[in-house]
């Protein structure tokens, strides 16, 4: 049974060994010749379309697998308003303590960045602490503008329980729960994906056991895979494999870090701070229970309920022609690559992004725009 | 941003363990590491928070996979993640100073 070898390589798959790289490579060319058709297979995260890119697998692919990113990069998918409020918080004295992606993602009227080079005062930490640290150094009210998926969500929530947060600070989630997503846009009729690669770290933490109901509603297979290009292979030829068979089912092939239940210890802080609650990701939809929101119990620290946000200021504002040219919705829910997009790579660069996407290290078009993603050989 | 990054436990004290990353320690928060982390493990670093401990058998690969990454370009994307990772936590010594 060739599944079999393929599963008990999963466990000690070696780095960089090109023979193995090779033997992958062949076994999923033989899937395809078998299966005799094009197919579409997406990953949700911007660490695998960097590993992706970076090693060049897309060139060792079978022409007819096409191998699309969808909404895995966290900074990407945050929505315009959602700048817009730290933005807004910013003009109004805050200081914004924010990961640095965060600061040159274009909201509605401007990005932090923009507000920073007007007098804002905005701060890029590299850790929630540095945050509170932050808060705990200065008078001025501290808000600690937080984005990221489950896995850095999990470091926010630990520092809500840790307690003995200073009376100046308070948080201003972004955070976002991926699942929901790719259930919204594997229901996008257009994109036709048939299979999800799924992250290995945030599975970490939620476990891979949390995509059997989603499988289950969408007859979709999902494999979970880690960020080796050997991994990445791996997990795309049995992936593939579950497409043949049409078996719908989830399979972990990154059990060096994955297990069914994943860190409990973490899931339980996570759901105590934070709760579910729909809202638009950038360009793509309105995702059911795609944000992370603080708990009524949390409200003291919630920058929402503390401070009277006050967005119409900024409504006036209609993002520029360029702005509306941008195809990073398209791309994130897979119906677009960077290369179908007009402005990339001329008036969109990473030194002057005019979209998401080429502005955080996790965006489709900043990775392919440095390593290039469909390399021709 | 999700990669992490690996370091060695020099000492766990509570909630927070000293770890050596290729020479520089730092401090890193124990909240939601689901297992025991004692000096010697080795844990995977995420914005200043230990999200996993590493396997004993698993160590040398995983380390040899960052040195790889690290090795390459400065502008590299996935080597700059790695040494924001790095930044993610304040220095042991730095920390002491500020608490005195």
């Amino acid at each position: 049974m060739p599944e079999l070898d393929i599963l008990s390589q999963s466990a000690e798959l070696k780095f960089r060994d090109q023979a193995q790289a090779l033997a992958l490579s062949e076994k999923l060319e033989l899937l395809f010749r078998e299966i005799g058709r094009e197919i579409t297979e997406m990953h949700v995260c911007g660490s695998h379309e960097q590993a992706i890119a970076r090693y060049g697998l897309r060139s060792v692919l079978p022409k007819s697998l096409d191998l699309i990113m969808g909404p895995g990069c966290p900074v990407c998918v945050t929505d315009l308003p959602e700048v817009d409020e730290a933005v807004v918080l910013a003009q109004d004295g805050c200081i914004i303590a924010t990961y640095g992606d965060m600061v040159r993602v274009p909201g509605t009227a401007k990005s932090l960045a923009e507000a920073q080079a007007e007098g804002g005062r905005i701060e890029i930490i590299y850790s929630a602490m540095q945050a509170v640290d932050l808060a705990r150094r200065s008078d001025a009210e501290v808000v600690f503008f937080a984005s990221g998926f489950e896995t850095t969500a999990v470091a926010t929530a630990a520092i809500v329980l840790q307690g003995d947060l200073p009376k100046n600070f308070s948080i201003l989630s972004a955070h976002k729960y991926v699942p929901p997503a790719m259930e919204i846009v594997a229901q996008i009729p257009q994109t036709r994906i048939e299979g999800f690669l799924a992250a290995g770290h945030a599975a970490t933490i939620t476990g891979w056991g949390i995509f059997e109901k989603q499988v289950e509603r969408y007859g979709i297979p999902i494999v979970v895979g880690g960020f080796e290009p050997l991994d990445i292979l791996a997990a795309l030829v049995r992936l593939t494999e579950l497409i043949r068979n049409g078996e719908q089912v989830v399979e972990n092939m990154y059990p060096r870090c994955v297990t069914k239940e994943g860190n409990r210890v973490a899931q339980e802080q996570l759901w105590r701070v934070f709760g579910t609650a729909s809202g638009r990701w950038r360009g793509i939809a309105d995702i059911p229970d795609g944000n992370l929101r603080l708990r009524d119990e949390f409200a003291h620290i919630d920058a929402r309920r503390k401070f009277e946000i006050d967005l119409t200021r900024l409504r006036e504002n209609v993002p520029s022609a360029l702005a509306q040219q941008c195809v990073c919705g398209a791309i994130m829910s897979g119906l677009a690559t960077p290369a179908d997009c007009t402005l990339f790579g001329k008036e969109c660069v990473p030194e002057n992004p005019v979209g998401a996407c080429m502005v955080s290290s996790e965006g489709t078009c900043k990775i392919w725009h440095q390593y290039g993603g469909h390399p021709d050989l | 941003m999700c990669l992490g990054v690996p370091g060695r436990v020099i000492q766990a004290d509570g909630l927070v363990a000293t770890v050596d990353f290729w020479g520089v320690c730092r401090e890193i928060r124990l909240d939601i590491v689901d297992q025991p982390v004692e000096a010697g493990d080795y844990i995977l670093n995420h914005v200043g928070f230990a999200i996993r401990k590493i396997p004993s058998e698993e160590v040398e690969e995983t380390l040899a996979l960052y040195e790889e990454l690290l090795r390459a370009a400065e502008n590299d994307m996935m080597a700059a993640d790695v040494r924001d990772e790095l930044r993610a936590s304040a220095a042991r010594q730095a920390r002491e100073g500020s608490d005195a």
